[in-house]
């Protein structure tokens, strides 16, 4: 029922993404977003859609395993369509009562689901490739310079590292519930929405009760193996750059610069 | 009136690399009335195929018939199938939230529409039924041990009087007393109220003094299917399925190794006293 929810799943597999140093990954997850909003015109997006298909084919994560997690914001998509579609102003093209669709509405609104949707999916592939440990480990290595000013940077990403790996969990644990409460009867899909949001009650309330649950046992866990944040922390594996993650440096600048140029060139 | 399964196949998250073949080609069939235990290795496919006997899980190919009814006929309505087969899952905090636990047995019959006054006799009954005391029916289910909050999780399937009662690990995290009074409350449920039972379980030694049929599931597939007696016979397969026989069974084929004439087919503590008896007394008067 609940599985199809993939994001901040992590995906094994044995491709070239997973073995990078999740430091690069970071970085071109932050270069892709970027250029999501530098890029212009019909050559831009095809250099971005280049990328993110060279990227998706790199990491060896089915397809349709990565489509099933935008399955989840469907919704979000939809509104943002919408809202862009009726309410920019613009040269009408056609009208329904007091909602217009104007050639710029149509456009934006295009644009913008692809760009939701690029967004997205682009995300989903350092995660999928990514174990949430690595994933920690880079981020906490990137950000360390910050650290002098005062940021806390080893407990942000413990925080997030814990969430990431919760998600599963409280995935599995919502569906079990659902079905313990099916199974006395209860009816999650029919009536209007305040006798749907009724229905929640059931579901949410062990849930809530289970994540406390697990939250006080996890810290007494920590605590128990005598954790105390980050300073003085060493690593089993420390993070070492190879040469193959010079390379992806290399290849991600040449990407940005790519979509950058494009921009000027058709200004 | 009984469930028949016809070749059940079963996989997890299809097309992905967290395939995983669940259930393979189960055929199966349950009477009316009969105390089953299944039971295998963590892993081997035994609580997805009880979700299936109630619907929440569908078959991905094989037909499963109730009462001679195809469940997966298009009008066929699987929401009182639910009610119909009750199911207890293992871990009787995925049930319980309301404020009492007597709110909380209401939950289910209030679901099938009964009237307040309907849904709050059969909570009384329920509650009866699976012999928790009445000082507990109006605290909040969290305060309750453990074997107290399985007692209402279960009596929340018992109120919905279901024909099938299906338990998944009724046992688990139980102390040694706590196991045995549940089992022997489910045993006069069965009695009494002449359900058909289904109890699953990784423990042979669990179920088998209880039951008068076990299943044994491995990797997905029946492995073997009997009186406790017959299964017992196969300790070598079971073992290799992970399992092991219960400890009077294997003492039984011991005394029998070193040479004394005990009957192999002994499955319960009170069979075993009596055998071992006869078989002195025997050996005495030879």
């Amino acid at each position: 029922m609940l599985r199809d929810i993939t994001i901040g799943q992590y995906y094994p597999s044995d491709s070239v993404l997973h073995k990078l140093d999740p430091r690069v990954k970071l970085m071109g997850t932050l270069v892709y977003v970027l250029s999501l909003f530098f890029f212009r015109g019909a050559a831009g997006f095809a250099a971005v859609t280049l990328g993110l298909a060279g990227m998706i084919h790199l990491s060896k994560v089915p397809f349709r395993y990565m489509v099933k997690g935008l399955k989840s914001i469907a919704v979000i998509l939809v509104l943002t369509g919408m809202f862009n579609l009726f309410l920019t102003p613009g040269e009408p093209l056609a009208s329904f009562g007091i909602f217009k669709i104007t050639e710029e509405g149509l456009k934006s609104a295009a644009f913008m689901v692809v760009r939701l949707t690029y967004l997205i999916l682009g995300s989903s592939v350092l995660t999928l490739t990514t174990t949430p440990n690595r994933l920690t480990d880079g981020l906490e290595k990137a950000l360390r310079p910050l650290n002098r000013i005062g940021v806390p940077v080893h407990e942000i990403s413990m925080i997030m590292s814990i969430a990431l790996r919760f998600i599963p969990i409280l995935v599995e644990e919502t569906d079990k519930i659902m079905k313990a409460q099916l199974a006395r009867g209860a009816d999650f899909e029919s009536g209007n929405l305040i006798k749907k949001a009724k229905a929640m009650v059931p579901l949410l309330v062990p849930l809530f009760v289970s994540a406390f649950r697990r939250a006080n046992d996890l810290a007494l866990a920590m605590e128990a193996r005598c954790y105390n944040g980050g300073a003085g922390r060493t690593k089993m594996k420390p993070l070492k750059y190879e040469k193959r993650d010079g390379a992806a440096y290399l290849l991600l600048a040449v990407y940005f610069a790519g979509v950058i140029a494009l921009r000027a060139w058709l200004r | 009136m009984s469930i028949i399964l016809d070749k059940v196949d079963y996989v997890y998250s299809k097309g992905t690399a967290y395939e995983k073949k669940a259930l393979n080609q189960i055929s199966l069939k349950i009477e009316d009335g009969e105390l089953i235990g299944v039971i295998g290795h963590t892993g081997s496919g035994k609580s997805t195929l009880i979700q299936h006997l109630n619907g929440l899980l569908r078959a991905d190919s094989g037909g499963i018939y109730y009462n001679g009814r195809d469940i997966y006929e298009e009008d066929y309505d699987r929401k009182e199938l639910r009610s119909k087969v009750g199911l207890v899952f293992q871990y009787p905090e995925h049930q319980l939230f309301e404020t009492t636990v007597f709110a909380d047995v209401c939950f289910g019959p209030k679901n099938l529409g009964l009237s307040r006054k309907e849904s709050e006799l059969r909570a009384f009954g329920a509650l009866r039924g699976v012999g928790l005391p009445e000082e507990y029916w109006y605290r909040s289910p969290f305060e309750l041990s453990g074997g107290q909050k399985r007692r209402a999780a279960i009596a929340g399937v018992l109120a919905m009087k279901p024909e099938v009662l299906i338990l998944d690990e009724p046992t688990a995290g139980l102390d040694p007393l706590g196991r045995d009074e549940i089992l022997h409350q489910i045993v006069s449920m069965h009695q009494e109220l002449n359900m058909t039972i289904l109890l699953v379980s990784h423990s042979m030694e669990d179920v088998a003094e209880y039951v008068n049929r076990i299943l044994v599931m491995n990797q997905g597939s029946i492995l073997l299917d009997g009186a406790p007696r017959e299964v017992f016979r196969y300790r070598r397969e079971l073992e290799e399925a992970g399992l092991s026989v219960p400890q009077v069974t294997e003492l039984m084929q011991e005394l029998r190794d070193r040479g004394i004439p005990v009957s192999p087919e002994v499955t319960t503590r009170k069979e075993a006293k009596e055998a071992i008896l006869q078989a002195f007394s025997r050996n005495r008067q030879g």
